[in-house]
């Protein structure tokens, strides 16, 4: 298995939110989290990702493995489609972009500037650096935002590509995106009990 | 990270990167000393190595808040924090970057406003010289503010103050070096610590800003 998640608990702002959650990843395998809002979706992904320490709990197999897409997609206004997605892949060592730019149907925008794309091609472009990261496991925090049922669509083909090469996808969505080989996780269970947490680590 | 500095770059040279803040800062402020001081040469060319020397070290605060917050608002810097560069060699790099767009203008500019403030002959050299060896530890300094401030909306107060203190030490040996150069005396003392205070905080502080900005992006 790729990546295993033992009994964590996270915490926002100070309070613990979710406790007790475990699951395996495998390689090829993709697994949607569910979860009202404020569950914790985000808070565990970024967890994961290694951005913020877990209260209590192990990640194994995250370390430089995740190519992390938040709901802010990264990109710079004033550089280009194509300047955007040669950053990213020289910043994980890779140089090849074509591939992302036709999986996301980004070939007419190529040297449009990021700031001048609308908020779904925009979206479209966020996604496509994932796969100019050449890491295995894609962790993504509502990946479908202001996406459209044919670029969802794409989406979905470029996890299912992503997958079918042996990666792995962990993903917070509310929207079915047709993946029937997806495993769901309900995270409502694993919702903590109330609590304060002692607040001098801030101090530290 | 050659990818992190060229981007960088090419951001600041780009439409509303910000490039020549810095630089016409400081040709404000040394054009409007010698109005405000009123026409006496030789009052202006005491202070003005003094002058030179606040007038790149506001130049260099005014810009700061940029180091990281245009990253940290568009989401690049959680994507960075999980690319495989270490943080410390992120913070370094965003330094750099800084000093290569705001210091090195600074330090360029110098000898040529040096001419409005009747800058004293001999003292030339000084000041480019206390500058290119000074202007480093602002930038790293300002890199370790912006890290402290960066989760704040509009930080920028908050990190002045915190950075300022900080500046200190640079701006009075960086001055003095200036200023003995101007009148002739050896600069070797004060040039030594403005270059220790350099390589001090180049070698120390990008290991600080790389721990506060982990804690700030949790």
């Amino acid at each position: 298995m790729v990546l295993t998640v033992r009994d964590l608990a996270v915490t926002r702002g100070g309070l613990a939110i979710l406790e007790g959650v475990s699951f395996e990843l495998n390689a090829g395998e993709a697994l949607v989290l569910r979860g009202p809002n404020g569950v914790g979706k985000t808070t565990l992904l970024r967890s994961i990702a290694g951005l913020q320490p877990p209260e209590i709990g192990t990640v194994t197999g995250a370390e430089d493995q995740i190519a992390y897409a938040a709901h802010s997609d990264g990109l710079k206004a004033m550089l280009s489609v194509t300047e955007n997605l040669t950053f990213w892949a020289s910043v994980f060592g890779l140089s090849d972009i074509e591939h992302a730019i036709e999986a996301f149907d980004l070939a007419d925008l190529r040297n449009r500037m990021a700031g001048t794309l609308s908020a779904g091609q925009k979206r479209r472009l966020g996604l496509a650096r994932l796969m100019v990261t050449g890491r295995p496991i894609w962790v993504l925090d509502e990946p479908t935002v202001s996406l459209d049922v044919a670029s969802v669509a794409l989406f979905a083909d470029a996890v299912r590509g992503h997958l079918h090469n042996g990666g792995s996808a962990l993903m917070a969505t509310h929207i079915d995106l047709g993946l029937a080989e997806a495993r769901v996780l309900d995270l409502t269970p694993f919702k903590a009990a109330p609590r304060t947490r002692q607040m001098d680590e801030a101090f530290l | 990270m050659r990818a992190l500095l060229a981007r960088d770059l090419m951001l600041a040279i780009r439409a509303g990167g910000g490039f020549g803040l810095g630089l016409a800062f400081f040709l404000i402020v040394t054009v409007l000393v010698p109005f405000g001081v009123g026409p006496q040469t030789d009052l202006l060319s005491r202070i003005a190595p003094g002058i030179l020397w606040i007038g790149a070290l506001l130049a260099c605060l005014l810009s700061l808040d940029r180091i990281l917050a245009l990253d940290w608002e568009d989401g690049s810097l959680d994507l960075l924090a999980t690319a495989p560069l270490p943080m410390e060699g992120i913070v370094s790099v965003k330094a750099l970057a800084h000093w290569i767009t705001t210091g090195l203008p600074l330090v360029l500019a110098a000898p040529v406003l040096g001419v409005l403030l009747s800058l004293p002959l001999p003292a030339y050299q000084w000041v480019v010289i206390s500058l290119a060896v000074g202007t480093p530890a602002l930038s790293v300094i300002g890199t370790f503010g912006a890290a402290l401030t960066v989760g704040i909306k509009r930080g920028g107060l908050l990190m002045s103050l915190l950075v300022l203190p900080l500046y200190v030490p640079t701006l009075i040996f960086g001055a003095e070096v200036a200023r003995r150069g101007a009148e002739g005396l050896t600069v070797q003392a004060p040039l030594l610590l403005l270059a220790g205070i350099s390589f001090g905080v180049i070698a120390l502080l990008p290991f600080a800003s790389a721990a506060v900005l982990r804690i700030n992006l949790r």
